[in-house]
């Protein structure tokens, strides 16, 4: 072992094992700071407000759910009241007539009867209106992700997005589920308040009097509780973020040998989550005692007030009887209430969060008169274009280049010149700072993007597959193709003896992003799925670079008859890919630096004749001689 | 301890069952597990059952206390009409009642915030212990498990399933220990008072227990479906997301909202069947308990007329209904939380206990480096998802030494990855031994194993992290001169230090924001940042240009000194150097030498290399390779 080695490991080892010693560069999870600000108010009409916008549609259901909450509220009031009336008139002394308590036994049944009835109208249609809305909200929010710009979604991380669409609406869905509860017992709390007051509104009055006095605790208690809720959700948030990363770069972490490290760090935030939802979780259950002494409280007046007013004549036993019940039945509702208030809280949140979503604006958006040709000449033209990600850093600057229908162009440039972003914007991801390009003729921002997708297929420089068989991917763009336009695609690029060869050939499923297959085979699929887009243009970024020569040479050859009028727009690092390219266009630091054919190029003895001949001169051994030789060869090709 | 669920240890490279979703036998012993989990915190699931249990007595005395207060009112009344009332005494009776009411009001309160708290805090306990177990597993668990499960499935095991688990205590447990009181303890009382009454009253208890058995049942298979359901969405949506790039560039999001339609319909009915078998089972058992009122309303007020018994003591038996509305109630919730925790608990179990196929040997030791001569010897492999019995790999042999290099060539699917992956041991050999200095790479711990071997995936994934953490990713403990060293030599500084934040710019996930050549270039710096003795290049250079790619081999020679390397590369320019290169297809070596004897011996390799050194060339006749692996 070299002392350089065992130095390296002695440090490791001792970080590993002393928990004092923190690894200085190590975290885990997402390190874009949570948006926890969104986060505090339990009603924000703002949200509420969006979200009657989702509920619009479902007026009617609504209305008649409404009713069916008031005619339950009335059959619970009424309950209580059939008790009393069974008390005071069939069982009061004296009044010994069966009959009568018959009748009101009946009468009670008849409303239970309603009650029920109601109650499975209101919960069936609220619960049931209550999932649709859900999965509207998400339909809504996933929809406008497919059209949001893709400067977003470069910003944006996949897990960040999808704990909006799960997670959040998960918020709103448990909120949503316990509200079908809670309407009901604002209703009843309100009824009951009513019924108290009517009567006997000397006493009613009283029983109340307990209310501001929760209020008061409310006003002492929310500011407390809410910064503790705020606590736990962002700790629930950043632990979630680690396990996503935990999932998505488990090759990387195992690779690098992270897992001590993280594992540490991860509980850390798992304790702070724990931490902080036990905190929360007092702050919930200290109203329980709360609300119950004061629930005590009002039931006891009722017993003192109440019974002396009975013994002074002025109250009936049986009020006294519903009373209590009503006191009992009373402080439910606000004690469910109390227990919902984080629930509530987190529905707000998880509502901001959502609605922020969907009102990220579309930068990228359809023209309202573009056109959506049927047709177009396949010709490219670039003028005077400066182009960045972020403001005041142009990437690409004053790019001006043409190319014709038919044509092969060669984008050539060191890593990072801006090739991948010149592509991007033909097929218009990103619209232009300065300049314009146009596709067939006419503006990108003139036609629509769906049109632009039709007349445009990608070989992308990271070949994304999806978890669906071969035959599905390579058919993604043209949905509608046979079997047999799907093997000549394959066929083309050289991936059907590959794709033969699988168990289920194209029926093969893959894994998620194609992980069972080499990165070259997954390339020469993304290359078929192309090819079958049948498109005027074809963008080819790196789409051969994980492809051997002999492969890639098939595939030419195969393009050569296939690019026929069509126009192509080829990177490359493999100069001998761009080969039977028409027209060179070498770009560097984000600049055109010389464009023309191989010939005039290399003639010239710019940038691109220094790369190519970098190219083989990193062959050291070839002779200058064998250089010229190819350098001849390739001109007696063009 | 939990009992174990399975006699045999599953071991995660099965291919279907392993995460399979079956827990339809396994209900009852996953919710046993989770007591069992629960239990262990003895402390505190001791003061939460307690604290339950009296938090349900008390309750029990209010309706007590009610008709006792009920009864001294009518008392008085009656005692006032018949004119022999003692004004006083008759105030202090109402006044005890009251204050007893308030007092078992109050205990019941702060009972009840203890059970509510402690049940709680057990449950966040349980959830933390089970993230922590999913989190360190998921690190266990070997990359051809991985493979074929999705990441959205895994990420809705670990949130939402862990919460469904969680909810479990006092959902679960602690609800039906307090049903169990306020029902048995509210018979007791009813019993003693009148037994006709009492059955009447509890008429509705063996109805209601047999519907929500019912309804558990339905209810849990709905959960079943829906939890997968709810996971193909998540995989539908974050793989579109993914790829969005593929999506635009195909103009596909008209196809894609339809497959993600589809699902989520399916998800929709599924939700709705749930709401209606969920509101169905509520209802019903609402329904049945108000019968049971009102039935012990007219028995109770024919006994009443008849004298039998007091007024008081219907109230009482009316107030004890009343106080079980809410738990009928929530029995609702109750067996739809079973439900859920039995699903959830299965599927988060389901992961848990595999025992991951790749691990030490027990006992096994640490890598002991003398030479660092690193042999596959004889070695085949092949997939573990691959059915067909053939091979990847098959009779590999290498030898990569310090100071040497070994290039490997062949055509896409060739198994030259593979290879890599067989060399950190994400995978065991079907057949033949890789070993390191004598050793066999399965004899010694991955630990070591991996510390010896860094490897620059085809793929690098970079994580959502500054620029400085990525590259000392695998050393943390790195300082800012070994970073900064680590990335001029992958010729990355230059354009670091022109970023806005240089070292602390964030890089996104998989690195978007990152061009093809700059992501393969922050790898190489991350994979040479500790130190190995092996460094594996799988094709990391495709996307760079040549003379960027020569300034990273010129810088890396020091390195490369002393450590092996392996590079596997497309272009000839890459390899071409190399002490021994292998030309690999079909998963097997079919040409091995150097450069030269390979150019002499005029086979694949020359054919390749004339193909790449000679623009506008045709390859000469002869066998032209097939592309693919296994056949
Ligand atoms: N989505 C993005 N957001 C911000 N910056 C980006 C983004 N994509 C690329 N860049 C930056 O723009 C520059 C040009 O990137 P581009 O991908 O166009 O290079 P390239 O020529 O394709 O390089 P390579 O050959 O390495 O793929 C790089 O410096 C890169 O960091
Ligand atoms: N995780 C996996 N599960 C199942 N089969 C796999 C997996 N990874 C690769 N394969 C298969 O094994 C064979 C060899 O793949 P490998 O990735 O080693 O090829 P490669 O030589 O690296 O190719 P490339 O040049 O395209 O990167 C291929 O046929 C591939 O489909
Ligand atoms: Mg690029
Ligand atoms: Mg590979």
């Amino acid at each position: 072992m070299n002392p350089v080695q065992s130095q390296q490991d002695a440090t490791r080892r001792d970080g590993s094992g002393a928990e004092t010693d923190r690894p200085p560069l190590a975290v885990v999870g997402s390190q874009i700071s949570q948006d926890e600000e969104l986060f505090g108010r339990a009603f924000d009409p703002w949200v509420i407000k969006r979200f009657m916008a989702y509920l619009a549609p479902y007026k009617r259901q609504l209305l008649i759910g409404l009713g069916c909450v008031l005619a339950f509220t009335l059959t619970q009031l009424t309950l209580p009241l059939l008790v009393r009336a069974t008390i005071d008139h069939a069982l009061a002394d004296g009044a010994d007539d069966l009959s009568l308590l018959q009748i009101f036994v009946v009468a009670f049944l008849g409303v239970v009867v309603l009650n029920y009835a109601a109650n499975h109208f209101m919960e069936t249609l609220i619960g049931k209106t209550a999932q649709r809305l859900l999965f509207d909200l998400r339909r809504a929010m996933y929809a406008h992700l497919q059209v949001v710009s893709l400067s977003f979604m470069d910003r944006t991380e996949v897990g960040r997005l999808m704990s909006r669409l799960q997670g959040d609406v998960n918020a709103l869905q448990e909120f949503l589920e316990s509200s079908i509860f809670a309407i009901g017992d604002l209703v009843l709390l309100v009824g009951i308040v009513i019924v108290l007051l009517s009567l006997d509104p000397a006493l009613g009055g009283l029983t109340l009097s307990v209310l501001p006095l929760l209020l008061l605790v409310r006003i002492i208690w929310l500011p407390l509780a809410r910064k503790a809720f705020m606590r736990a959700r962002e700790a629930s948030s950043t632990t979630n973020a680690a396990l996503a990363e935990n999932v998505h770069g488990i090759r990387a972490i195992q690779e690098l040998r992270r897992e001590a490290v993280n594992f540490e760090l991860f509980e850390e935030k798992a304790r702070e989550n724990l931490d902080a939802h036990l905190a929360a979780s007092r702050y919930t259950n200290v109203m329980v005692p709360i609300v119950d002494t004061l629930t005590g409280s009002a039931m006891a007046i009722v017993i003192l007030i109440g019974g002396s007013m009975v013994l002074d004549n002025t109250l009936d036993v049986g009020v006294m009887v519903a009373f209590l019940f009503y006191v009992q039945r009373f402080f439910d509702p606000i004690r469910s209430l109390t227990l919902q208030y984080s629930i509530m809280q987190r529905a707000m949140a998880a509502g901001q969060r959502i609605f922020e979503v969907m009102d990220v604006e579309v930068e990228v958006q359809d023209a309202p008169d573009a056109e959506d040709p049927a047709e177009i000449d396949g010709a490219i033209e670039f003028r005077d274009v400066t182009f960045g990600y972020e403001r005041g850093n142009p990437i690409l600057r004053n790019i001006t280049f043409k190319v014709q229908p038919g044509e092969t162009v060669a984008l050539v440039g060191p890593t990072g010149s801006g090739k991948t972003s010149t592509t991007a914007l033909v097929h218009r991801f990103y619209d232009v700072w300065e300049g314009e390009v146009l596709v067939g003729g006419r503006d990108v921002r003139a036609v629509t993007q769906d049109s632009l997708g039709r007349h445009i297929a990608m070989v992308l420089q990271e070949p994304f597959l999806f978890s669906a068989t071969i035959e599905e991917n390579i058919r993604y763009a043209k949905t509608g193709s046979t079997r047999a336009q799907v093997e000549d695609a394959a066929t083309a690029v050289g991936a059907h003896d590959f794709i033969m060869r699988l168990e289920n050939g194209y029926d093969t499923m893959l894994d998620q992003r194609g992980s069972n297959l080499s990165l070259g085979q997954r390339q020469l699929i993304s290359f078929a799925r192309a090819l079958l887009a049948d498109a005027k243009i074809l963008v080819l970024d790196e789409a051969t670079a994980s492809i051997d020569s002999y492969t890639e040479l098939e595939i030419q050859r195969a393009l050569a008859r296939l690019l026929k009028d069509r126009t192509a727009m080829v990177i490359a690092h493999r100069l001998a890919t761009i080969r039977g390219a028409d027209r060179i266009i070498v770009l560097e630091g984000g600049e055109i630096v010389e464009q023309g054919s191989h010939d005039a190029l290399m003639a010239s003895g710019g940038l691109y004749a220094r790369l190519y001949r970098m190219n083989y001169a990193s062959f050291d051994d070839i002779p200058a001689d064998e250089v010229a030789k190819a350098i001849a060869s390739g001109e007696r090709e063009t | 301890m939990a009992p174990a669920p399975d006699t045999a240890k599953r071991l995660d490279t099965q291919v279907d069952g392993a995460y399979s979703i079956d827990v339809s036998n396994v209900d009852a012993t996953v919710l046993m597990r989770i007591t069992a989990m629960a239990f262990r915190h003895r402390w505190r699931m001791s003061v939460a059952v307690l604290t339950t249990i009296l938090g349900g007595l008390f309750q029990l005395m209010v309706p007590q206390y009610l008709g006792q207060a009920v009864d001294q009112a009518q008392g008085l009344l009656r005692d006032a009409a018949a004119g022999v009332s003692d004004q006083s005494a008759a105030e202090s009776a109402l006044l005890t009642s009251a204050l007893l009411l308030l007092g078992a009001a109050i205990l019941r309160g702060v009972f009840t915030m203890m059970h509510n708290y402690q049940g709680e805090a057990v449950g966040q306990l349980i959830g933390y212990r089970l993230r922590l177990d999913y989190y360190r597993q998921l690190q266990r668990l070997s990359l051809s498990w991985h493979d074929r499960v999705h990441t959205g499935d895994l990420m809705t095991r670990g949130i939402l399933d862990i919460e469904g688990v969680r909810l479990w205590v006092d959902t679960g447990i602690l609800r039906s220990v307090l049903l169990t009181v306020l029902i048995g303890g509210g018979a007791v009382v009813l019993f003693r008072n009148d037994p006709v009454l009492a059955c009447v009253a509890l008429s509705f208890v063996p109805i209601v227990g047999i519907r929500a058995s019912i309804a558990r049942l339905k209810l849990r298979d709905t959960w079943i479906l829906m939890q997968d359901k709810m996971s193909e969405l998540t995989n539908v949506m974050e793989e579109n997301l993914g790829g969005i790039r593929v999506v635009r560039a195909f103009a596909a999001q008209a196809f894609e909202l339809g497959r993600y339609d589809r699902i989520s319909e399916e998800a929709l009915t599924i939700a709705s069947r749930r709401v209606r078998l969920f509101v169905l089972s509520t209802t019903q058992m609402t329904f049945v308990y108000f019968l049971a009122m009102g039935l012990t309303l007219w028995v109770g007020g024919a006994k009443v007329a008849a004298g039998e018994i007091s007024l008081g003591q219907l109230t009482e038996a009316l107030a004890f209904m009343l106080i079980l509305q809410m738990p009928v109630r929530q029995i609702g919730w109750m067996i739809n939380s079973i439900a859920r925790a039995s699903t959830c608990g299965g599927r988060l179990f389901n992961v848990i206990d595999l025992e991951p196929s790749i691990a030490d040997k027990p006992g096994a030791g640490d890598l002991v480096l003398t030479e660092g001569v690193v042999r596959f010897e004889n070695v085949d492999f092949s997939y573990p998802s691959w059915a067909k019995d053939d091979r990847t790999l098959a009779g590999i042999d290498l030898e990569a030494r310090p100071g040497k290099m070994i290039g490997i060539v062949g055509p896409p699917g060739s198994g030259k990855t593979t290879i890599a992956q067989l060399l950190g041991r994400y995978y065991d050999v079907t057949g033949g031994r890789i070993t390191v200095d004598g050793q066999d790479i399965r004899d010694v711990t991955l630990a070591s194993l991996r510390d010896t071997v860094a490897i620059v995936q085809q793929e690098p994934f970079l994580f959502t992290a500054s620029i400085d953490h990525n590259v000392a990713y695998g050393d943390p403990w790195a300082g800012r001169s070994s970073i900064e060293r680590s990335a001029q030599t992958a010729q990355l500084h230059n354009y670091i230090k022109a970023l806005p934040n240089d070292y602390e710019t964030l890089v996104g996930e998989r690195g978007v924001s990152l061009s093809g050549g700059q992501r393969q270039r922050l790898s190489i710096a991350r994979a040479i940042l500790p130190d190995a003795k092996l460094l594996v290049l799988d094709d990391s250079t495709a996307a760079i240009d040549a003379a960027t790619e020569r300034r990273i081999r010129e810088s890396l020679k020091d390195y490369t000194k002393e450590r092996g390397v392996i590079v596997i590369a497309h272009r000839l320019s890459s390899l071409m150097h190399a002490d021994e290169i292998v030309f690999l297809e079909a998963g097997r070596i079919v040409e091995r030498g150097d450069h030269d004897s390979l150019m002499a011996a005029g086979g694949r390799y020359a054919q390749l290399y004339e193909l790449q050194a000679r623009t506008g060339a045709e390859p000469k006749t002869g066998a032209e390779p097939k592309t693919g692996g296994a056949s």
